[in-house]
């Protein structure tokens, strides 16, 4: 009899799942990823959490109630660090408990941590200890973890290659665009379809191309963020800032968008470095967008609509600089 | 070279006491209020927590007195706090302030980097009076510590309201005006005195409430609005879960001073309920509220400031802690919209109900 691990749609899913989805399929065990989000589902969310948590968690708090009845396991590793002497955010590493203490019945939780903080440590120990679940077999759960790994690093190749997360085959990129414009912001804000109000798919359609941070090279984004005072020590933020601060030098990109959302602690910094280095060192049209439960989507649509305005109409402005 | 660092409650008597020990020039801003507080939400990120935003408002008032080095804390995360002190200081460049900056954090190369920066501060002094000078410090901060315990102690027992916060302050002054470590001894022995001369009711029923939560919140009482006191008059003791010296002898003595209340049974508590550490406060607030109930207290409060990371995540356990150990608790966010009518009120329903819930209890047992 097969076992089936439940995987939420949400947090670092977007960066880990083929790896994730890999190591268990060569174990022999079925996955399965909750469903796309909708309003039902972040309603459930909303309800199960406290209002002071910010939108990614009460999202995430929902996709793991939607899988509660229908798997007999849920991946949900405490991911304390993914780098060295780096963190993501503190609710990170409290969110498995934060899931326990506030849903009732649920099916056993693979909650172990994943830790790179300290000098040499891998990811193994997370991958073993949750391997050992399905099989006694040492050798098994290394051969899965290397293949995990393999799919992992293909992933990030592709998103180099410049496709995005969760969009396979993606053709909107080739399409003919006249501009260019990075997205700044988390992965599970911004390539949630629901949560970033299709944000993507709209700047797109408008004849944008989008590029975000996961199209840069790591060494890219690290290099960029070290002209911050201090090093961060938020992976995700210290990547948002490092792709700020690229795109603001690269001529191609016409126009950067940062998303946040309400009451994130690190973007609620971070966001502020970027809005400062874009008012001192460029000329690049900032928009920020701040996104939660209530925000409406005729609103977000006006502001992405003036801000295209904005960008096209700097950009015929150069050019006719250019021309004289 | 005129050094400025923000208030947290009386933090700024044992700094003050320690720089001026080592011949250094400080500039003590003004005690936190209104205004600081509409300097700071003004200039600083909008979702910043409140302590960024004082502590911005301190560094622009202290700018007026002549300011002109900040001396900050730092930290490598996941608290935000980490960071603030960069935040802060690109903000008043911006600003046209012209501040040198220190960060006084863990170093991230070599111990060199921190010693470096004390030596900087501190004018070249010899280590020897740097340590004499830290030591002097940390005894003020032991001192007001125990004050404000006696306080805590005397104000639910007081005969007459008020006497208390004018004993309270009276001997703080005290300890404020010795200025050599040879003189805190005596200075200390007068302001007990002070404390003891307070009439007091040894034998009246009080009701006890635990404070956790985040550490500026609970040490400034500007942001807690004066929490104590008001806890104090409606006839609560109230125990503080973190006090000042007792976190300096955690974390920048590692404990190196024995027999003081530390953390560490805290942390053990919270394992049932939050297994791994969550930064600021987070896990403390989870076991203090575990010890809390264990020691028979009635109730618990939380504080935190609107959008802190780790007591969120702290909020989001508290429930099931009070379900299963049956202590009330309730939390409590501070941000520059609170008003002063609503936290009475609140404070109020939830002492109403720690005494009823008391008085039954009694009756049934």
């Amino acid at each position: 009899m097969s076992v089936t691990v439940g995987i939420p749609r949400a947090l670092l899913y977007y960066y880990y799942y083929p790896q994730w989805e890999t190591f268990f399929n060569r174990l022999g065990v079925k996955t399965l990823v909750s469903r796309e989000t909708t309003r039902g589902l972040l309603e459930k969310g909303l309800k199960s959490t406290v209002d002071e948590a910010c939108l990614p968690v009460k999202l995430a708090v929902g996709h793991v109630l939607d899988l509660k009845d229908r798997v007999d396991y849920i991946f949900l590793p405490r991911i304390v660090s993914t780098a060295r002497r780096e963190y993501i955010c503190p609710k990170f590493l409290g969110f498995p408990d934060m899931v326990r203490n506030n849903i009732d019945n649920l099916p056993p939780l693979l909650d172990y941590k994943m830790d790179l903080y300290r000098k040499g440590s891998s990811m193994y120990n997370l991958f073993y200890a949750v391997g050992r679940y399905f099989t006694r077999n040492p050798a098994r759960i290394y051969m899965a973890y290397q293949a995990s790994l393999k799919s992992l690093h293909s992933h990030y190749r592709d998103m180099e290659a410049g496709q995005l997360p969760v969009e396979t085959g993606d053709k909107h990129n080739r399409k003919e665009c006249d501009v260019t414009i990075a997205v700044i912001g988390h992965p599970y804000n911004i390539y949630d379809r629901y949560i970033s109000m299709n944000m993507l798919k709209r700047l797109r359609d408008y004849g944008a191309r989008v590029v975000t941070a996961d199209n840069l090279p790591e060494y890219v984004l690290r290099a960029e963020a070290e002209k911050l005072p201090k090093q961060l020590f938020w992976t995700l933020n210290q990547r948002m800032v490092g792709a700020a601060f690229y795109y603001f030098n690269r001529p191609e990109v016409d126009g950067l968008i940062h998303v946040a959302s309400f009451g994130c602690g690190p973007d609620s910094m971070t966001g502020e470095l970027i809005e400062r280095f874009a008012r001192r060192c460029s000329r690049k049209p900032l928009l920020s967008l701040t996104i939660d439960e209530h925000t409406g989507e005729a609103g977000m649509v006006t502001r992405l609509e003036a801000f295209m305005d904005m960008v096209r109409w700097r950009l015929n402005l150069d050019n006719v600089a250019a021309s004289l | 070279m005129k050094i400025v660092y923000p208030h947290m409650g009386y933090m700024w008597i044992c700094i003050k006491a320690m720089l001026e020990y080592l011949d250094v020039e400080v500039v003590v801003p003004p005690p936190s209020s209104k205004k600081t507080l509409l300097l700071g939400v003004k200039h600083a990120p909008e979702f910043a927590c409140m302590p960024l935003k004082l502590n911005l408002g301190n560094f622009m008032e202290a700018a007026e007195l002549g300011a002109d080095t900040m001396v900050m804390a730092g930290g490598c995360g996941p608290c935000r706090f980490g960071y603030y002190a960069h935040v802060e200081h690109a903000i008043l460049r911006d600003l046209g302030y012209q501040y040198q900056l220190v960060v006084l954090e863990p170093p991230q190369k070599h111990i060199g980097e921190l010693l470096g920066k004390i030596k900087h501060i501190t004018g070249h002094q010899s280590w020897r009076k740097v340590i004499n000078g830290i030591r002097f410090g940390y005894h003020k901060a032991e001192a007001v510590d125990e004050l404000e315990k006696t306080a805590n102690y005397c104000r639910p027992r007081e005969i007459k309201p008020g006497t208390t916060d004018r004993a309270l302050q009276a001997a703080l002054k005290e300890v404020i005006a010795a200025d050599t470590p040879e003189k805190l001894p005596a200075a200390r022995k007068r302001a007990f005195e002070i404390m003891r001369s307070v009439p007091v009711d040894r034998l009246r029923p009080v009701l006890r409430i635990g404070l956790v939560g985040e550490i500026y919140t609970l040490l400034e009482p500007f942001t807690n609005q004066d929490i104590e006191r008001k806890l104090g008059g409606m006839g609560v003791e109230v125990d503080r879960s973190i006090y000042l010296s007792e976190w300096i002898n955690e974390h920048l003595f590692l404990g190196l001073v024995k027999n003081k209340r530390s953390s560490k049974t805290a942390r053990e508590k919270a394992v049932k309920y939050l297994g791994h550490f969550v930064g600021g406060h987070g896990l403390e607030t989870v076991g203090n509220t575990v010890l809390y109930a264990e020691q028979g207290y009635d109730g618990v409060i939380q504080m935190l400031p609107f959008t802190c990371m780790p007591e969120i995540v702290a909020q989001s356990i508290l429930p099931r802690v009070s379900t299963e150990t049956g202590i009330p608790t309730m939390t409590l966010i501070v941000d520059e919209q609170s008003g002063e009518a609503g936290l009475v009120t609140r404070l109020e329903a939830f002492v109403d109900l720690l005494a009823r819930k008391k008085q039954t209890g009694e009756v049934l047992a």
